[in-house]
């Protein structure tokens, strides 16, 4: 075990601490998800000099997830915690209330939008910005729900040292997938790496996964079940050019296919695209009029970090807009 | 080996200086069969000297059995955490709280300390009808960013509660315990030895299994 540590003094714990939601005021804009978007747009409704608030289950989102950042303009290397931390720093010290840990139920549309959050609160706004990012893609296969939390895990930083020196499979052919390959190789015993096609990673990493001798690689391979007996115990595929089937033995599947949006709670509020995706126009306007998203639970393509945030100041000014036009 | 730099000394001076009253960090270590005893020990020690209510004791978990029955220690090395009375909430460490875990030990501290935030009148008035005991073991890796979340949940709720109990078990440090309780996805939090919860759920999925016990003590 190698010791280092991880301080994030923006996500646990708030050094200026934020005020708390209030239900009885009527918000500006509330802002559902703490991520890139949710924080941008929270800054922006802020300097316009609306009543905002931020409503998130997680704060920092999937880019607390992220080991290494190298892509964010003027940060040319910075752990997906530390930019999160500046993000939220930057937020907390403008007094922008926030309630996280919570979970929305669903949004009723209207003048006055209505937030219900699980927990039974309910919060008023004159317009909502749904941010709430997206979540790792299942295989949805047979035995992957039964197998969860017993073998099958998303989240290869977490749960791979549970895995040492076991055999694992990958499940995907991008770049994290094969990142969370490699990453497994140096505890694991045998890693199996399954795609259904091409491998579409980077070619330095396609490179660095043929050069390490226990990781196995089967692409134009399906998964079609995992198997067991009350915990994990392989998987089953199904070549698809020859149509072979094999059973690879495997106490860990770990699912790296890509992301699904976050938009469940809304499904009978906004257009969704065939992937759960919110339907958005170039202002961030979803289909109920002072309805806005941004950032990955929208159809806007590439999920970045500057994308996202850069969408959560387009949904903000938007949403201005709106409140000058209607009220 | 320091595990702190300069930066770190200062970020983490920053937030412990806000702690209100004094916390003891009761750190047992073994002589033995311990990897990551002298790791912590000289870890705690460094926080010991950036924070100027954090105090630190050493004991032994075989020449101070008595201490380490008097806090249910069974594991090294362990951590209790104890308020300015000397108080044990409950709250406990098993396994160097290094990597994201840095994150919920320092959360405690301030938590322990009485700096930390009241939990809302809701949850309070939940947790004040529990009679049975509730012990919650959670599973992390120090890798892991979202388990610090779990793991400062439930020791807020052993901190409220004198009938919660919650620990931190680093389950690579304590793989027999790990394989014991089926750990292959964390945080996984274990509720009285037989009923589990698995990821960072919010407080009221926490609430939701207190409450379910209470229930099964009743029938």
């Amino acid at each position: 075990m190698t010791l280092e540590l991880n301080l994030n003094l923006g996500s646990s714990f708030n050094l200026s601490k934020a005020p708390p939601l209030d239900k009885e005021t009527l918000y500006d804009v509330l802002i559902i998800g703490g991520g890139p978007a949710g924080l941008n747009a929270a800054l922006y409704s802020k300097r316009k000099g609306l009543a905002v608030g931020i409503i998130a289950k997680r704060m920092g989102g999937q880019v607390m997830d992220t080991s290494s950042v190298e892509n964010y303009l003027g940060t040319s290397s910075a752990s997906g915690e530390g930019l999160v931390q500046q993000f939220e720093d930057h937020v907390k010290g403008l007094q922008i209330p926030i309630t996280s840990d919570v979970e929305v139920e669903r949004i009723q549309g209207g003048r006055v939008k209505k937030v219900f959050l699980t927990n039974g609160s309910v919060y008023k706004s004159k317009t909502v910005i749904l941010a709430t990012g997206s979540k790792p893609r299942k295989l949805k296969v047979p035995g992957e729900e039964t197998y969860a939390g017993k073998g099958v895990a998303y989240c290869a930083i977490c749960d791979g040292p549970l895995f040492a020196d076991l055999d694992v499979v990958v499940a995907g052919g991008g770049n994290s997938a094969v990142e969370a390959a490699l990453d497994l190789s140096k505890t694991s015993s045998k890693v199996y790496l399954v795609h259904r096609s091409q491998l579409r990673a980077d070619q330095i990493l396609v490179d660095k996964l043929h050069e390490t001798e226990n990781i196995e690689v089967h692409t134009q391979t399906q998964i079609t079940a995992v198997v067991g007996q009350g915990v994990m115990e392989g998987i089953e595929a199904t070549h698809k050019t020859s149509g072979d089937h094999k059973r690879i033995q495997a106490s860990g599947l770990f699912v790296e296919i890509g992301y699904d949006p976050n938009s469940d709670a809304f499904r009978s509020l906004v257009d969704l695209d065939d992937r759960g995706a919110i339907a958005i126009d170039q202002h961030n306007q979803t289909k109920e009029a002072g309805v806005f998203a941004a950032g990955d639970v929208t159809t806007v393509p590439y999920k970045q970090i500057i994308i996202a945030a850069s969408e959560g100041a387009k949904a903000a000014l938007s949403a201005n807009e709106y409140i000058q036009k209607e009220y | 080996m320091a595990l702190l730099n300069e930066e770190l000394r200062i970020q983490l001076k920053g937030v412990l200086d806000q702690m209100e009253n004094p916390v003891t960090l009761a750190l047992f270590t073994a002589q033995a069969d311990c990897d990551t005893c002298e790791e912590t020990k000289s870890f705690m020690a460094e926080l010991e000297d950036v924070g100027e209510k954090v105090v630190l004791e050493l004991y032994d978990i075989q020449n101070d059995k008595e201490k380490a029955d008097l806090y249910n220690v069974s594991l090294t090395p362990s951590i209790v955490l104890l308020d300015h009375e000397g108080k044990d909430n409950g709250i406990k460490f098993n396994g160097i709280p290094a990597g994201h875990e840095i994150n919920s030990l320092i959360t405690d501290l301030l938590e322990v300390s009485g700096a930390g935030e009241d939990f809302p009148e809701e949850v309070k008035a939940s947790l004040a009808n529990l009679q049975t005991p509730i012990n919650m073991k959670v599973f992390v890796t120090l890798g892991c960013p979202h388990c610090p979340g779990a793991v400062a949940k439930a020791h807020k709720l052993a901190l409220e509660s004198p009938h919660i109990t919650a620990e931190m078990i680093e389950a690579q440090t304590f793989s027999d315990l790990s394989n014991e309780y089926n750990v292959s996805s964390v945080p996984k939090i274990v509720f009285n030895d037989d009923h589990e919860m698995v990821g960072n759920q919010p407080i009221e999925q926490f609430l939701e299994m207190i409450e379910h016990l209470q229930g099964h003590h009743h029938h």
